[in-house]
């Protein structure tokens, strides 16, 4: 066998080795921002900090979990993933399965895949989107966040072809027990869609957490920031003047190890997710590329 | 239960074969359509009326002034846009940042999946896998923020080079070429591994027999992978590669707005950033109207022609 001959064995040791590296390169600099953010003030600011804290200590912590605009930020960043994600998907699911029926028994099915997919492919661009909700009054509330993104058209798309794969027998043995296409979609598809449903979920979640032009563009008021414009504005853009008052304030919120802190605090609820969506998103993206 | 059941072995043969033509045929269509309703009024408000408000690109819009009552400009936006030297400048930056992308793009996820797939133990496997995905699901900010604390002129990627190597400290996002290059580093850094993952798809699909036949006909591990596993990789390849190049005026609006700064404008700025500033923050919406139109037909054009393209050389289609 080739694994036994000696090239391949030393190609196997650096090639164990070289992936090792190449994964240790992918999560360092979580680590190294976990590392400061447990680290002491004076130690962070001299740049002693690697890999491990120096000086533990959960100060800064206490300074992020102390700071009501960074509280505030979060919560509408909870509100909008909860009430986004379950919207999206309510839209999603019910869209799909009208979608995923074939022309004999819809017959303006590929109108609307077309009406839908044309979005994928052309849009107005971002100054005409601005000036709709500007037109709409939907500055500053949360629909703005919640709304425009609802229709994910490639997660209908992913969603239209798992349903696809269900035994059409289920579906024609409920059209029989007198179950029209909403009980039928409720009651037979769905239940045996449940980890593609997973997997979309967790997708939406993911991406209401981590977005923020939205809440950066949108939201005139610095008070209506979900968490991500929040830290943008704090860390990257490095403008303290939009979201504190106070000089106390100030000068915690631009110290390196809070910094770090709010990051870490930024990225904790996608690394809890994490684990339950790798279980999943491989079928996923597999499912949408690759199909037979 | 029982009994709806016996009902149904009696029913099926008889509605088999009956023509799906009936009036209630007709009513559960209207069903259908009603379940759609939802979405279709969403897409309607949201990505098609912004569509109109494309005329924008043809006028010198004055919001107090409106649609109907701003001077129509004809095509005066475009020419402006092609004949300022820093404005196409801003496209040529997309198309450079773009292109380097899609192609470090490619090869890494592509050469990353060759080696995975050497990998025999199926839990080391699985630990490479859960760490390289990972970055995929952060978002720019967050590693944004990240990468401005470590590439600084005194974070850990400064100092580890200076004491590895005792070289000055570098400007990597002060300086336009290095910050090119972290920009395409970087973002192979968050994607390989999930890019990887239609590769590893199509390894596992090969037939074991090829191999099989292969070895008993004496060639080694590498005579194989040249001969095997890489002739079953082009149909993927040619899918990703074409479908990529419906993202050439796409250099990553997120990562560069993240990064950039004023000292690496001339070869920083891209097209989505220029339209956001010369638009949103400055307020002139007939231009930057017109800079995103630009943008948004040339990406309509490329991701159809790739999109064909991909049918044709792969036979891949999304639905």
């Amino acid at each position: 066998m080739y694994y036994k001959s000696k090239p391949y064995k030393l190609f196997t040791g650096l090639n164990y080795t070289f992936l090792l590296v190449l994964s240790i390169i992918c999560v360092i600099p979580l680590i190294h921002i976990l590392a400061v953010s447990f680290s002491g003030k004076a130690a962070a600011n001299a740049n002693l900090v690697g890999l491990w804290p120096v000086q533990f200590t959960l100060d800064a912590y206490d300074k992020t979990l102390a700071n009501e605009n960074f509280l505030r930020a979060l919560w509408v960043a909870v509100q909008r993933t909860v009430f986004g994600t379950a919207l999206s998907m309510l839209i999603v699911v019910l869209a799909a399965y009208p979608l995923s029926k074939e022309k004999r028994q819809f017959k303006r099915r590929n109108l609307y895949t077309w009406f839908f997919v044309f979005t994928m492919l052309f849009n107005g661009g971002l100054i005409p989107f601005y000036m709709l909700i500007q037109e709409l009054n939907m500055m500053n509330t949360i629909w703005v966040l919640i709304l425009p993104g609802a229709v994910s058209v490639w997660n209908m798309i992913l969603l239209l072809n798992f349903f696809r794969g269900v035994p059409k027998e289920l579906e024609e043995a409920a059209f029989i027990d007198g179950a029209g296409h909403l009980r039928t979609l409720f009651s037979i598809y769905l239940p045996v869609s449940l980890p593609a449903l997973a997997t979309l979920s967790l997708f939406a979640m993911v991406g209401h957490w981590n977005s923020w032009f939205d809440g950066l563009i949108f939201m005139t008021d610095h008070k209506n920031y979900p968490l991500a414009t929040f830290l943008q504005t704090i860390i990257v853009q490095q403008d303290f003047s939009k979201v504190t008052v106070r000089p106390e304030d100030l000068e915690n919120i631009s110290q390196r190890t809070v910094k770090a802190a709010q990051i870490f605090i930024g990225m904790a609820p996608i690394l809890v997710v994490y684990p339950f969506l790798q279980r999943f998103f491989v079928k996923g993206i597999v499912l949408g590329a690759v199909k037979e | 239960m029982q009994t709806s059941q016996t009902s149904n072995v009696v029913a099926v043969p008889g509605k088999q074969k009956k023509p799906l033509k009936t009036r209630g045929n007709w009513k559960r269509m209207l069903a259908l359509d009603a379940m759609l309703l939802p979405a279709v009024i969403l897409t309607l408000i949201f990505a098609y009326i912004p569509m109109g408000g494309l005329v924008v690109a043809f006028q010198d819009f004055k919001p107090w002034l409106g649609f109907a009552k701003s001077e129509w400009v004809g095509l005066e936006h475009f020419q402006y846009l092609f004949s300022t030297p820093e404005y196409v400048q801003v496209i040529w930056n997309t198309l450079i940042i773009a292109a380097m992308k899609i192609i470090a793009g490619l090869i890494a996820p592509f050469t990353f999946a060759l080696l995975l797939n050497e990998v025999r133990s199926s839990g080391f496997k699985r630990s490479v896998q859960t760490m390289v995905y990972l970055p995929h699901f952060l978002s720019w900010v967050i590693l944004g923020g990240i990468l401005l604390d470590m590439l600084s002129s005194d974070g850990l990627v400064n100092q580890a080079l200076g004491a590895l190597f005792g070289i000055d400290p570098i400007f990597f996002l002060g300086d336009g070429n290095w910050f090119r290059f972290v920009v395409v580093v970087s973002d192979v850094w968050k994607e390989f591994g999930f890019g990887a993952i239609v590769f590893l798809a199509a390894l596992s699909g090969i037939n074991p027999s090829l191999y099989e036949a292969a070895e008993v006909d004496g060639a080694n591990r590498w005579q194989q992978t040249l001969s095997i596993t890489i002739p079953a990789m082009i149909p993927i390849t040619i899918v990703v590669g074409t479908l990529a190049l419906g993202n050439v005026l796409n250099a990553g609006f997120d990562q560069i707005f993240n990064l950039y700064n004023a000292l690496v404008m001339d070869k920083g700025d891209i097209i989505d950033t220029f339209v956001y500033r010369v638009g949103i923050v400055d307020g002139k919406f007939g231009f930057s109207t017109a800079v995103g139109l630009f943008k948004s037909i040339v990406g309509f054009v490329l991701i159809v022609a790739a999109y064909r393209l991909a049918y044709k050389l792969a036979n891949y289609r999304i639905f």
